[in-house]
Parts: structure tokens; C-alpha cells; sequence
């Protein structure tokens, strides 16, 4: 899909790369001892190496290593089996020791590939430059004082990943796409929970734009975007700024900059202007980190299968469309929900009921998968019920929004209401001929040629039947009639 | 290498050091000095060699993934100059 500014001089091409920061899911912190958990009393889980205190040295966390490994093998990237440490200088309130401990020569992890779908159906592959492990900074709180900001080291010294994509983006769909795929990425290996809204991923974003076939101009970062739709529009709302720019005769500042979503606009964040001058060095207390190729091997091997290759396998094993099997591999429970109900049943139909009702029937509800009254075996006996001509599927629709409410199996729904389907041809016969009496007219009028009042009376002979009736018996039992 | 005095400025804000026009005259000397002195390890010739990163083959020591430190907000604030209750304070930074 194409996308492309209109300005005065012509047509614009948008170029994207994003700097996503994943908080990664450990229960200590990279070098030190402290929680890493969200939450808990200001400062309580600061140690004396995340406070910066003299003397203090840090320890790597292996499980973090291990998580960023995890990650890199998900993005089907390299990964570096030899790489370093550095210290990124700057000065801010919320660091104490006035650097934060990076990787910059030699991260973990390098190139790989994310694959992006389109609204459209289009697939794309975006670039994965690396991904290196890093410490978080901690929170300065600015409204609490007239004089003072506040400072709480909780968050000091958490692991993150900053995972660097090419600037290979060129649409904001696609940022949007890319972001999500890796957000669901991430939470299938368990290695981040992808929630924006707490901070835990955030994303620094790089927008530039240029002619067709001319090489990158210079380009802009967007820091700290917290939400998909922001980073959407932001990229929108900066590229406009440049292309006004340029055609103005003027010339776009390498700088960073800041979106306000109120405003709708971005702004340059000028106490930055130095913020690329971080003077990297080796960190000297920290040695090369040597990660074994058999430990490697061994995270590899108990990776859980990943949405791409799960979308995969429901097209073959279940037989359903790419779209369904994409919706339904989005959320690792989603498909496992899913995987329930059509074990040892029609899958299609499976797929029809979680995709339609079910996931309607939660949207209603502000349920969730986790604590929806209807469990997938609870959905899984209602379809076997369809199945095994219990009931018909308009009758299935009505026991399914009472097992919502009363939360009763499929089953009991159907004995208490009576709801079972009429098989008996007899009582159907029956049926045919009060509702033909009743309608001589329609009668006459699809004798004389018009076959689409068919359905009408398909329509009145199961109203008669209080929606019980067989489709297919009643079907034919009108055939025969008519 | 040789610093122009408009660098030794730069490194000196970036350092956050306050330094008077007065004296930067000299610390331009100085660390031109330094760098002067460092710049000998340029004579040396490395092709072929390893880079050294510490004395032995030392790898980085792992720890496992527990929570062993912590919950001391005391010890953490004790130094602080101004804390307000649990926070550190500082001059009000606003961006």
C-alpha cells in the first residue's frame, strides 16, 4: 500500500525506523538484587548499586540475558555469542551514577527480520538492526512540590531490551503493524508484557522524508510515544512539518523532539540538544559477556511455537482461512481457547463460534478470555450439539447467550427450555400444511412462478415451530409439498 | 589530535563543570597535553592482536534471577540532602 505526502513540489515518499524499549519480564533487576516488579513503595526496590553509591559493582542477571536471547531467536536474528558493555553519559536527576549501562559497539543481538500484514492483505518484512540489553532510568515526579521534583529509583536498573528496527517503515499502517506484531512477538516468548499504558514498552521513533529514489534526509526522533495510535499519529504529523519545511526552502534540524497528542503537534525538546553526545566508553566493571552456543541451543529449543508459525499450522491442520487463523493466533490464550474447541470437532465451525459470537458475545460483556462465563469446553459441547442434530444453529445462538448468562452447559440449557430440534417429520408435515392454509395467497403466487417466496415459507414453518424445526427436514418436507 | 578552545567548552558542559574564559586557555593545554601523551599507544602496532579486554580470560560471572536486596529505603536516602518522605527531592527539573 502506498503512501505518499502531496505537497506543493509534488508527491513525498515517508521513511520510519523504530527504537521500541521493552521492559523484560524478570523478577530482579539487570545488575542488582533489588525487584524488578511494577509498583511498590518509592524506593524500596533500590539497591545501593541502583542508588549509585561508591563502591558498588554491578552483577549481571542471567535470566535477563537469557530473556534477550530468547527475544533475538524470535526475531529470527543473530545472536552475538560475544558482546559488551558501555556506559551512555548523561546527566539526569533520575540517574544516579550518571550514566546508564548499555550496549553499544557489541549488543547481544543482531539483524533479523519482523514480517508485517497490511489491512490490505500485503505482506511486508521489516529489518531488524539489533537488540541490546540496557538499564531503565528511574521516575522524576514534577507536581508534588512548588521547588522540587521527586525522585523514586523503583524502576532504576531494570532490565530493558531496545530493539532497533531499518528505517525499512514507510506508512504510519505500517508502524502501527510492525509494532503490534512485535508486541504479540514478545508476549508469546514471555519475555515482556507489552503494556504501553504502564510504560513497559515505549518507543522512540525516527521520521524522515524524501522524493522517490532520492537517498535518506535528515531525519527526526520522537521520543517516549506510548501508545500505537500515537506513534501512528505522530509520525503523520511530523512528516507534514518536514515536507512544509523543505518546500519552504528551509532545511529540517537533526533533533529530537516531542509529541503532544492535546495539540496534535511535535515540538523540539531542547534541553536534548546534547543528547547524542554520550560519550560511550567500555564500562570497567563489567567484562565481555560469553554466552555458551549449546545455552543458546537450549533456550532455542523450549521457545513456544510463535504466532507466524501457529498461523501456519491452523490454515493446514484446521483447514481455515488465513484471516480467521490470524485473529485467533493473536493472543497466545485466544488460540489455545480456540485449540480446545476444535479438538476432535469441526474446526470451521469451531472457528466460526470463537471469531463470531463468542468473541462478540466478551466485547458485550467486558469480559475476558480468562474469566468468560463460557469455557471452551462449555463452547465445544454446545458445537457438539449442533453436530449430533440436537439442536439446529438459530436455536444454538439462543442456548448459547443463555449459557452467558446462567453459565450451565450447553446440555442443561437445552433440557430446561426444551429447546431440542424437531425431528419427528410427522409434527413437521403438520406444520407445512397450517401455515400453506394459512397463506393461499403466497401459494398461488409461487405456483404461478415466484420460486424466492420459498424461503418465505421456510420462514413461517419454523416460526411455527417456535425456531425448532430440523432446516434440512423442513426443507424438504416443503419441496415435497410444494 | 589538538582540542580547539570551543571543544574544551563542550566537554566542560557536557561534564557539567563551570569554567571561566580565563581558564580555558590552560585547560586547553592540559588536555592537549594528555591527549599528546595517550597518542604514543598509536605507535605500537596491534594488527593481528587480540583486544585485551582485562588481565586473563575472564568471562562475565552470571548471578541468577532473585530478589536479594532492596526494602532498605533508609540506607538508600541516608545520604540524600533533602529527601521528602520516601522520595529524593532535587531543584525542580521541568522539561
Amino acid at each position: 500500500m502506498s503512501y505518499v505526502i502531496e505537497g506543493r513540489t509534488g508527491p513525498w515518499e515517508l521513511v520510519v525506523g523504530l527504537e521500541v524499549h521493552a521492559q523484560v519480564i524478570s523478577q530482579s533487576k539487570l545488575f542488582s538484587g533489588a525487584s524488578a516488579s511494577y509498583g511498590g513503595e518509592p524506593n524500596t526496590h533500590v539497591s545501593l548499586v541502583d542508588a549509585g553509591f561508591p563502591g558498588m559493582l554491578p552483577v549481571i542477571n542471567r535470566e535477563c540475558v537469557a530473556q534477550a536471547i530468547r527475544t533475538g531467536l524470535g526475531l529470527e536474528a543473530r545472536i552475538n555469542l560475544e558482546s559488551r558493555f558501555d556506559r551512555k553519559n548523561y546527566f539526569y536527576a533520575d540517574l544516579p551514577t550518571g550514566y546508564q549501562i548499555s550496549q553499544f559497539t557489541h549488543p547481544i543481538v543482531g539483524e533479523g527480520a519482523v514480517e508485517i500484514e497490511l489491512a490490505d492483505g500485503s505482506i511486508r518484512t521489516i529489518g531488524i538492526t539489533r537488540l541490546h540489553l540496557e538499564q531503565d532510568a528511574g521516575k522524576s515526579m514534577h507536581d508534588q512540590d512548588p521547588t522540587r521534583s521527586f525522585i523514586d529509583l523503583n524502576r532504576a536498573g531494570v532490565a530493558l531490551m531496545e530493539i532497533v528496527s531499518e528505517p525499512d517503515i514507510r506508512t504510519p499502517e505500517e508502524a502501527g503493524a510492525y509494532l503490534r506484531k512485535l508486541r504479540m512477538i514478545l508476549r508469546y516468548l514471555g519475555t515482556c508484557d507489552g503494556n504501553m499504558e504502564e510504560g513497559s514498552m515505549r518507543a522512540d521513533v525516527n521520521v524522515s522524508v524524501r522524493k522517490a529514489g532520492e537517498p535518506f534526509r535528515t531525519r527526526c526522533e520522537i521520543k517516549n510515544v506510548n501508545s500505537i495510535r500515537y506513534v501512528m499519529q505522530a509520525i503523520e504529523i511530523e512528516a507534514a512539518r518536514q515536507v512544509e519545511i523543505w518546500e519552504s526552502g528551509g532545511s529540517v534540524d537533526q533533533e529530537t523532539r516531542l509529541f503532544d497528542p492535546a495539540r496534535g503537534e511535535t515540538r523540539s525538546l531542547r534541553s536534548k540538544e546534547d543528547a547524542h553526545d554520550y560519550r560511550y566508553f567500555p564500562d570497567p566493571d563489567l567484562l565481555p559477556l560469553v554466552v555458551e552456543e549449546a545455552w543458546v541451543e537450549s533456550l532455542a529449543s523450549f521457545l513456544p511455537e510463535l504466532p507466524d508459525a501457529k498461523r501456519q499450522r491452523f490454515q493446514t491442520e484446521y483447514g481455515i482461512p488465513r484471516y480467521d487463523a490470524g485473529v485467533l493466533v493473536a493472543e497466545q490464550a485466544t488460540a489455545d481457547f480456540y485449540e480446545t474447541v476444535a479438538r476432535g470437532r469441526d474446526p470451521r465451525l469451531a472457528a466460526n463460534w470463537v471469531i463470531g459470537d463468542f468473541f462478540a458475545a466478551l466485547n458485550r460483556t467486558g469480559r475476558t478470555i480468562q474469566d468468560s462465563p463460557i469455557t471452551a469446553d462449555g463452547l465445544g459441547g454446545m458445537l457438539d450439539l449442533i453436530t449430533d442434530g440436537t439442536i439446529n444453529g438459530k436455536i444454538a445462538k439462543e442456548v448459547f447467550e443463555d449459557m452467558l448468562e446462567t453459565g450451565e452447559s450447553a446440555a442443561a440449557v437445552v433440557e430446561r427450555r426444551g429447546l431440542r430440534q424437531v425431528t419427528d417429520t410427522g409434527a413437521i408435515d403438520a406444520a407445512v400444511q397450517s401455515v400453506l392454509a394459512a397463506n393461499q395467497d403466497k401459494l398461488a403466487e409461487y405456483r404461478a412462478g415466484k420460486d424466492k417466496l420459498f424461503g418465505f415459507f421456510v420462514g413461517q414453518v419454523m416460526k411455527a415451530m417456535a425456531g425448532k424445526g430440523n432446516p434440512a427436514l423442513v426443507n424438504e418436507a416443503l419441496k415435497k409439498v410444494l | 589530535m589538538s582540542l580547539d578552545p570551543a571543544t574544551v567548552r563542550r566537554i566542560a558542559r557536557l561534564a557539567r563543570i563551570g569554567i571561566d574564559e580565563s581558564d580555558l586557555q590552560a585547560l586547553q593545554g592540559e588536555l592537549n597535553g594528555i591527549l599528546g601523551w595517550i597518542e604514543q599507544l598509536n605507535e605500537v602496532d596491534i594488527d593481528g592482536v587480540e583486544p585485551m579486554v582485562g588481565t586473563g580470560h575472564a568471562a562475565l560471572r552470571m548471578r541468577d534471577d532473585m530478589v536479594t536486596d532492596g526494602d532498605a529505603r533508609d540506607a538508600v536516602l541516608s545520604n540524600a540532602p533533602d529527601a521528602a518522605g520516601p522520595f529524593y527531592t532535587v531543584p525542580k527539573v521541568v522539561e
